[in-house]
Parts: C-alpha cells; structure tokens; sequence
C-alpha cells in the first residue's frame, strides 16, 4: 500500500494553545484512515492545514511524494485534496450545479457539467436534479451535493468532516457503502469522527488525538469502543448512575401541536407526549427535523392554541418564556452562544437571561446585581465552571463550561420540567458526564426532563423513553431499554430514499 | 502584518480612549484639510475648538453651547436606546419638524390667548406629534416587516415638505406681510420658551435633555427594560428566550425616540428657532446620531458628546465670520469624526496583534 | 394635451440616476454589503461631474470623473468596513452625511453655474440614458451567467463557505463596493449635469436613499430596478405634470410624491416577502453582516 499523503511533525500554535504539535501519519492509497479525537483536540485545524485554508507553523506534509503545502484551498484542490466539511459549505439559494461550479478550478459549460452531475450522481447512487436550489433539498441530499462536488475533481485525498452527524444509521450506511466504492478505485479517505462503533466497523486505520499530539495509529477493529475511548479521552470513562429515579404523575402534556407553516425552519405537526415526574423523556432525530421549534414550543418563544401545551393542569400554551418560567418549566437551547446565552455579557448578566425571576434577582423591574452575582457565583461553585469570577465574559468560557453554566442556571431554577436541546454537542468528555449526571439528579429529585439530542449514544444512556423526531412529526414513544440502533434508525426515517450505490467497482 | 483576534467583552479603556482619540484625529485631519484650502491651520482648529469657550467673543458663543448642545442631547438620548437594541431610527430630523408643527399648532390655535396651559398643552403636543411620528415605521415594520431604516428616513423628507407647506400655507403668519413662515412664538408669551438663567442659554429644552440622560441612565443600568434593550441588540435569539417581544421593543425604542426628538423641536420651535419656517429643520436630527455614536450610547459620553458637537456649531459658525471658512466646514467634520470613531472602534472589539 | 411620448421620455430622464445608482447598490448587497453611503456618492459624484464637465466643457469627462469620485467616496467605506469591521449601518450613514458636508463645501464657487449642453443619442435621448437601460442586461448577465457574478453571489449568500472554497471574500466584496460607489457617482453627475443643469447644495435630496429602497423592492433582481426605477420616475413626471397643471393641491405636498411611493412600495414589498408563499425570499444570505476570518 503506497502513501498518498504524509505528514510529518507538524505543529500550528494560536495565541494561548498549541493546537497541533508534531502530528506525523500517513494515508495509503484505497485505505479510510480514521482520525479520532474529542473536542478541542485539534482534529479541524490538522485538517485545514492539509486543505490549505490555515498554514502550518512547523513540519511539512506529502502528497503521492511530492511535497504538499498549498497557499489556498484553491491550490489544495488543484493537487487532488477534496473536503466534505461538517457544517455544510453550500449557498442556500444557489442551485445544485453552481454549487458544485464553485468547488471546481475550471468548471465545463452549464449543460456539459449538468451531464457529468447526472452520470457521476447515476454511478454512485446518490440522484440529484442539477436545477434544484440548495434550500429545497434535506440533509443527507445537501451532503450528496458536497460529495459529487468532490468527486468531479477525481481527488486523491478525500476529507470527510464529521459526515454522519447528520445523516441517521441507515444513510449512514449507504455513505459507507460509497466510501467504500471509492478506495476501491485508489482513492485515499481521510475520515474525521469521534462515533467510535462507526469507526470500529468501516475503518482501516485510525490516528487518534489527544490535547494537540498523536497519541497513536492503531487498527480500530483490534480494540474495543472502550479501549478507544480511553485513548482519545486520555482516562478511563466515568459511568454515569441512573439509580434513583420513579416515574410518578404526569407533569407536562403536550396535545396536537402544531405550528403554522413558516417560510423558514421546519414546522411541527400534530406532536403529543406526555412527562411524568422523576422520568426522562430522550427525543432523537437527525439535525434540521424540528428540534429547534420543538424546543421553542415549549420554551415559550413560539405560542401555540389552547390546550397544546399543559404543565401541571395549568394551560401554558399561549404565555411566552416569562410565565412559563414562573410556572416551573425551563429550557436550554442548543446554541450557547447568542441564544442560551449573550457571548459578549458577563456570566453574571447572563443569569438575567432566564433567573431574574425565580431567584428574585428582578422586583418590580429593578435589577438587584449583588443578587445576580451571587447566583452566577453559586452556579460557577456547584457546577465546577473554569472561569476566573463572575465577570468573565460567556464568550470567553471554552464550550463545555459555558454549556456547564447554562444547565446550571436552569437546573438551579428548581424547574419541574426541564426541556434540553443538544446538552452536550461540541463539549469535552468530561463536562459531558458532568452535565448527564446532573439531568439524571434533577430527575431522581423529582423533576421531568426533556432530552432532545441527536446523539443516540447519550439518549441510550440517559432516557426512559425514547421518540424520534422526524420531518417536524414525534413518533410514539418506545421504552428504552432493548431499543437497538437498527430499530432507532427506522424510527429516524431509514435512509429518506435513498439508494445503495449500483456500481461494478 | 497584523491579526485580528476578536475581544470577548470590550474594555473600559478603549472605550474611553476611542472617542478622544477620534476627535483628535479629526482635529489633525481638518487642520490638513484647511491647510491644503489655504487657511491657517493652528488659527481655524483653535476658532474652532477653542475660541467659543474662552475667546474674545465667549460672552456671547458660551451660551450658545447649551442651545445647541440641549436638542442634540435629548435626541441622541432616544435613539441610543434604539441603536443598542439594534433598531435604527434614522429619521429622528422628520420627528423633530414634526413635533416643532404640532407643538407650533397648539400655541398658534391658542393665539392670542393668554394661559397656563398653553406652554405645556404645546410640550404634550410636540410629543405626541414626534412620537407618531416615530411610529410609523415601527408599525410598517412590525406589521409589514418594512425596513425602518428607510421608511424613517423618507419621512424626514415628507416632513420637511410638510413644514414647507405650512410656512406658505395653514401657518403662514396673517400679519407677516405675505412673507413664508408662521407667527413668532418668542413674542407670544404664553407659549415661548424662554432662557431660564440669564445668558446661560438653558431653556426648557435643556431641562428635558438633562431628564432624559437620568431616566436612560437608570433605565439602561438598573432596570431589566434596559437589559432586554441590550440584549436584544447583542443578541436577538437570547433575547426572545429571555422573553423580549421583538414588535414591542421596535414600537417602544422608535416611539419613545420620536417623542424625545419631537419634544426637541417643540422647545426649539418655541425659544431658539421662534417660528415654522421652509427650512426648520436644521440637521439636529442627523448630527444627533453622531453624538449617540461619539458617545458610546452611554447617557454620560452623550452628554459630552452633545456639548462636543454644539462647539462645533458654534466654532464652524465664528470661523466663517472671523477667518471666512466655508459654513459646511462643521459637517465635514462631524462625517470625519464618525468615520474616525468607527475606525478606531476596532481596537474595543478586537485585540492587534503581530503575525509570527 | 399631454404627449405619452414625450410623457415617457421624460419618465426615462427622472428615472435614470436612480436606475445608475440602484444597480450599482444591487450588485454590492448581492455581495453581502449593505452601503447606505448611496445618497453621498451620489451627491459627490453630482459635484465632480458637474466641475469637471464645467471646467472641460465636455459633459463625457463629467460622468467620467463622477464615476472616480463616487468610487472614491465608496473606498472610505470599504476600507471601514471590510478591513476595521466597522459597524456597515453605521458607517454607510456616514459617508452620506461626510458626502453631504465635503460638497457643500467645495461646491461654492460652482453655485449659479450653468453645465455644458449634453450630447443627444438615437431617438433624442441622451447617451446616459441609453448606457443605464444597457447596464440592466449586463448586470444581469454578470450576475447569472458569468463566472466572476457567480462568485460574487456565493460571497454574498454565504462568505463563511466562500471562504472555505478559497475565494477571496474581501477583495470581491471591495471591487462590487467600488462599482457600487462609481454606478451611484454616475446617477448623481445625471442629476448635475443632464437634469437640472447646474449645481446646487443637496441636490440629489434623498434619491440615494430612494434607490436603496428600489434594490429592496427589485428583490435584488436588476429588472426589478428597472421597474422600480421607472416607477418612480412616472411618478416624478406625474408630479411635475400636476404642478404644471395647476392642480388644486400645494406644491409642497406633490412633491412628497416619490417618498410616499417608495414608502408604498417598500411597505408592498416586504408584505408580500413576509406573507406570501415565494420561499424564503432572495434576500443575500450574509447582507450587512462583518466577515472575519480566524486565521
């Protein structure tokens, strides 16, 4: 097996971190190399410098042995890398075929690139009208795009960022399966997770990374998801504990909501659940399927008609986040940053947000900031948050402890319910298992917790029961004990038709 | 080269910093400017910076500064609470006229009778006026999802022609000899706006500036309206989770800059300007936005800022007297020093550092 | 009593600064600026067409020189807001107020002058007329069709993604401020040099701001500035006609015509973007938003 690419010990250092420090590996022609590590490790500045978008401080990297260091992305691709990024690098109102125009060097005419999409998108499996606007299409088609866009360019190297995270079991499946088409035909795959069975099941080798450096290249399929584990997160990992918990009455009940149809975002149709005390409710779903109006329904920020929304016999439907918050139900939204929390406010000012009334930091519309300091003290305390003091900015918290102080604010509200979206994305490992193991204490106390996550790992981990969320529709809830993958992913949508790639390699 | 590295939260420093070092460099720049038209540039920056403070004529430029400085303080006070909030009222020129009209209306309905009420009937009436004003393009926006930044600014136009209308038309004074604009409010007792304190230039208009700049102060800094305010400006997805309703906060911030800004021209159109004339409207309403600005949005820089921007008025008018300077000299500054503060408001949000 | 010929050809002079400085606007939002500047590099470029045309005699170098003045005002703005991150609002108003003060100003010893007689074209009309009907379909055809448009428009819609791909969002986005700021200089020199023939403080009174408005209700579409500029200019004309009439209405309040009509039409506009069923509206992605690349 011949090395396609090879880097040797390179290092990138930004103001404060050594995001990179001597990262030697090499990815042999037809191999998916995995490179594996948590958040922060700095598996996407490795990744930027090898597609030219972030030049390496130290060492120097290969391509087919010639030496590899481009300028630009645009000098990347012209010597065989491609990139499939995880937030999707297209333009919403741009068509299929100028967007895949703008990931080419010399783009054909518009009718002759227009067949080649067609023939490319027929060989692999993945269809694709080449007039449809990005806007139009889902998730896993938006990804077909990013990846035809690619392989016009027959790349050498391929870069996939993290691209099952949008897709569920049985799309990403189909992915594989085309992945796999491609090594077969030379190409070499460079595949960036942190989904450790995924990586177990499909990868030839993985680098893995720890605070910047390599902690080694193994065979993935040698080792345990354990064993994985405790090499990216350098420790043996904590279990949490789920004792302690007895569902009791119904505390909140959600009856045929819907919300109107809106121009942007998804709409929600016909959702009821109900949430006992003491239970947790895990709703999984792949990003983009109603996650965060279902959220907002519940929060407040949209209202909805009478009797959808019902928290201890008291009709909360038509009251915004205010009187709902008086009422007993709090919310975390996923993004920490401008929507759970204001980066360029203070933590103490960021208890403003939603603990004004409830810890009686707000009378009669006066702030009271020794109040509003003390709180923000008590979270920083209780829930271990590095920060230097209540004054620090939330935008200079890193993710996982900022995200610590938003569950915190909330969870030290004392809620009877609870409604979190994405509670741990984008945190580290440890922050992580702090934040579960709070979410199961607030429900061993009594309250009712709403999980919405599109980690199916942590749903396993921490929810009773378990419903899918799925084109803005809620399927019945399973209990989740002998719940497997397989099942969850149907209950996902399957693979949204798509079609298994029908090619002679 | 140099790098930017964003700042988490902007330091007091800079904040402070930014201000003085713009009107410096605007002092620099205009003195360059006047330079290359052929004045002395040392003479032009001192008539104009320094000369109305403690000039030989500062006996009669001083006052003059709270005349000017009062209406641009009290605008500038509305529109930072929008600015903050990101809402851009920047048609606070169309509120003013319309306010000085209505406030104008109510003394000219009343002529010649003499009361008590008339002086704040007329207040009530220049707010009520700017505040309509002002609400037109909060509901256009709330309704119809119509830019307010334009449809505030196209009614300065409508209400620059309406005060035309009015000096020829339904104001135009019956004793005035068939001249355009209305009676003259400062020989009306009732209803002028006089000077408090003799030749200190503070009139009611002064007063109210000075309220404002309390009542935001406390506002901004004690009350949880404030807070929504801001957050809704750094963050508008935090603030609907906070509980702030978009459509209210649009209403209240363009409504209640509107009444600011027409309560303005009421106590101009009553004391300093005394009559509707064509051209009433004289800029305060722009120059208002480059104090706010200049001032950080802070109740404590608009004051300085105000009271900055008025010496500017009354510079650029004494060096068109004394050295024969071009009258638009002082717009040419402001525009420069709003540019320069907006350049050097980077160093507050960025940190500057050397590429390696 | 009134001619529709001569009624349309008056209709296409009225609507030709807005339709310059509007299609310049239109392809600077399409790259993700905001410049609200327009009013001021229309009036500069007013100035400097009208002096230039003054001093030369010919009306060709005017618009010349407006198009380096407009582009050379718009060039403040860009260097603020694409290198300083300036605040685009902000700073758009700026430039209008700066462009406002430095005309007035120089302007002096140009008031009570008269301009240069302009060159007539095929059918009477100027050649400035002629050359803004043909900047419709080129900037279309820049726009949807050329390479270079595309990826204008992709820095517009997304410059984060822009970014990733390798383009170079700041130096696009200053080429489009440029031609944004040489288009507006043009629609000013229109009003100096071919409408009202001389040079007065102010002149282009809100026709900047107009055209703002106009790229908002073409929907970013420059057959939508077409329409919206000759609305507007129908309306104009209208006006104009009524006054001449001797209608019973003030003069004063006709002449508020075109700025309750562009307040019409926005408000029509946005109604329809807010209610209506088209999607999500051809709004550029990324308008008026600050690109930092952390690098």
């Amino acid at each position: 097996m011949s090395d396609v690419f090879r880097a040797e010990g390179l290092g990138k250092t930004y103001p404060g971190v050594r995001a990179n420090d001597d990262i030697s590996f090499s990815v042999g022609a037809g191999e998916i190399h995995a490179l594996l590590g948590e958040n922060g490790a700095g598996k996407s500045t490795l990744v930027k410098m090898i597609y030219g978008l972030v030049r390496p401080d130290e060492g120097h990297m290969q391509l087919s042995g010639t030496p590899h260091a481009p300028a630009d992305p645009r000098a990347a691709r012209a010597s065989g890398v491609a990139m499939v990024f995880q937030h999707f690098s297209l333009f919403d109102a741009l068509t299929v075929a100028e967007n895949i125009a703008l990931g080419m060097e010399n783009p054909p005419p518009r009718a002759e690139l227009s067949r080649r999409i067609a023939e490319l998108s027929q060989a692999y499996g993945l269809p694709l009208n080449p007039a449809r606007r990005i806007a139009s299409l889902s998730a896993g088609e938006r990804q077909r795009v990013e990846i035809l866009r690619c392989l016009l360019q027959n790349p050498r190297l391929l870069i996939m960022d993290e691209p099952t995270s949008v897709l569920t079991p049985q799309e990403a499946e189909i992915l594989f399966a085309t992945l796999r088409q491609l090594a077969a035909a030379g190409t070499a795959i460079l595949y960036i997770s942190h989904k450790l069975e995924e990586i177990r099941t499909h990868c030839d080798r993985a680098t893995i990374l720890r605070h910047g450096k390599v902690v080694g290249t193994v065979d993935p399929r040698a080792h345990s998801a354990r064993e994985l584990a405790a090499m990216m997160v350098g420790a043996e990992m904590k279990l949490v504990d789920r004792s302690g918990r007895k569902p009791g009455d119904v505390v909140l009940d959600v009856k045929a909501l819907s919300t109107p149809a809106a121009t942007e975002g998804v709409t929600l149709k016909n959702i009821s659940l109900t949430l006992r005390t003491g239970e947790i409710l895990g709703i999984g779903g792949v990003a983009g399927n109603g996650q965060d109006e279902l959220l907002a329904a519940l929060s407040g920020e949209i209202t909805t008609p009478h009797g959808t929304v019902t928290l201890s016999s008291a009709d909360l439907s038509a009251l915004g986040p205010d009187p709902r918050r008086a009422a007993g139900l709090l919310s975390a939204p996923e993004d920490r940053l401008g929507h759970a929390a204001v980066p360029q406010f203070s933590l103490t000012e960021n208890t403003l947000l939603t603990a004004g009334g409830r810890q009686d930091i707000v009378k009669r519309g006066l702030i009271d900031h020794n109040a509003a300091r003390a709180f923000a003290e008590s979270i920083i305390k209780a829930f271990d948050v590095r920060t230097p003091g209540p004054g620090t900015a939330a935008g200079a918290l890193s993710g996982g402890n900022l995200q610590k102080f938003v569950i915190g604010r909330e969870v030290l509200g004392g809620p009877k319910v609870l409604v979190v979206n994405q509670p741990t994305w984008g945190v580290d490992a440890g922050a992580a298992a702090a934040i579960r193991q709070a979410l199961l204490d607030l429900a061993a106390k009594g309250a009712g917790v709403i999980v919405i996550s599109q980690d199916l790992d942590e749903l396993l981990e921490l929810s009773d029961r378990f419903c899918a969320l799925n084109e803005g529709r809620l399927s019945p809830p399973r209990p989740t004990e002998g719940l497997t993958i397989d099942e969850i992913g149907l209950m996902l949508g399957g693979a949204h038709g798509m079609e298994v790639g029908h090619v002679p390699a | 080269m140099f790098r930017l590295e964003p700042r988490a939260s902007a330091p007091l420093l800079w904040q402070v910093a930014t201000p003085v070092m713009a009107v410096i460099a605007t002092m620099i720049t205009g003195g360059l400017l006047f330079a290359a038209l052929g004045f002395d540039p040392v003479a032009s920056i001192r008539t104009i910076f320094w000369d109305p403070l403690f000039g030989p004529a500062s006996g009669y430029s001083r006052p003059q500064l709270l005349v000017k400085a009062g209406p641009l303080i009290l605008i500038a006070s509305g529109l930072a609470l929008g600015f903050r909030a990101g809402i851009w009222n920047i048609g606070a020129e169309g509120q003013y006229i319309i306010g000085a009209i209505c406030g104008a209306a109510v003394a000219l309905a009343a002529y010649p009778h003499e009361a008590f009420w008339i002086f704040p009937a007329m207040i009530v009436a220049g707010a009520v006026g700017g505040w309509a004003w002002g609400m037109i393009p909060a509901l256009l926006r709330n309704w119809f999802g119509a830019s307010e930044i334009l449809v505030s600014l196209m009614l300065v136009y409508v209400a620059q022609k309406i005060a035309a209308w009015m000096a020829f038309g339904p104001m135009k004074n019956p004793e005035g000899f068939n001249f355009p604009g209305s009676r003259n409010l400062q020989q009306y007792p009732a209803a002028s706006n006089p000077e408090l304190i003799a030749n200190t230039g503070l009139h009611w208009g002064g007063i109210a500036a000075l309220v404002a700049l309390v009542v935001t102060w406390f506002v901004m800094s004690r009350h949880i309206l404030g807070f929504r305010i801001r957050t809704a400006g750094a963050a508008p997805r935090a603030a609907r989770f906070a509980g702030v309703r978009p459509e209210r906060l649009v209403a209240l911030c363009l409504g209640l800059s509107g009444a600011l800004a027409g309560l303005a021209g009421l106590f101009e159109v009553a004391g300093p300007a005394g009559q509707i004339t064509e051209s009433f409207g004289s800029g305060y309403g722009f120059t208002a936005i480059i104090v706010a600005f200049l001032g950080r949005l802070h109740p404590l820089g608009i004051l300085l800022a105000g009271l900055l921007m008025a010496l500017t008025y009354i510079g650029g008018e004494l060096a068109q007297m004394m050295l024969n300077l071009p009258a638009s000299t002082v717009q040419v500054f402001q525009g420069m020093l709003l540019f320069f503060l907006l350049g050097f408001d980077i160093l507050t949000r960025y940190r500057i550092r050397r590429r390696a | 009593m009134i001619d529709p010929i001569a009624v349309f050809v008056l209709l296409l002079g009225a609507a030709t600064p807005i339709l310059f400085a509007a299609l310049g606007e239109l392809v600077v939002e399409r790259a993700g600026v905001l410049n609200l500047g327009v009013e001021g590099m229309m009036i500069g470029g007013a100035l400097a067409g009208f002096a230039s045309a003054h001093a030369t005699g010919s009306p060709a170098l005017g618009f010349v020189a407006a198009a380096i003045a407009g582009a050379a005002l718009s060039m403040i703005f860009a260097a603020l807001t694409q290198f300083l991150l300036s605040n685009q609002v902000a700073t758009g108003l700026a430039l209008t107020l700066f462009g406002l003060g430095l005309t007035a100003m120089f302007g002096k010893p140009f008031e009570g002058v008269k301009a240069p007689s302009m060159m007539a074209g095929p059918f009477g009309l100027n050649l400035m007329i002629w050359l803004g009907l043909l900047a419709v379909p080129a900037v279309w055809w820049f726009l949807m069709r050329s390479r270079a448009g595309l990826i204008l428009r992709a820095v517009g819609e997304n410059h984060d993604a822009a970014h990733g791909l390798g383009y170079p969002v700041r130096k696009v986005r200053i080429a489009a401020i440029a031609f944004g700021g040489a288009m507006a200089g043009l629609g000013g020199a229109y009003i100096s040099i071919a409408t009202v023939l001389q040079w007065t403080e102010g002149m282009t009174a809100g026709a900047g701001w107009i055209a703002l408005a106009i790229v908002v209700f073409a929907q970013w579409n420059p057959w939508g500035v077409l329409a919206g500029a000759w609305l507007f200019g129908g309306v104009t004309v209208l006006q104009l006609r009524l006054q001449a009439a001797g209608v019973a209405v003030p003069v004063q309040l006709l002449s508020m015509a075109p700025y309750l009509a562009t307040i019409i039409v926005l408000v029509a506009i946005s109604a329809r973007q807010k209610f209506g069923r088209s999607g999500a509206g051809s709004t550029p992605g990324s308008l008026g938003q600050p690109f930092h690349a952390l690098r």
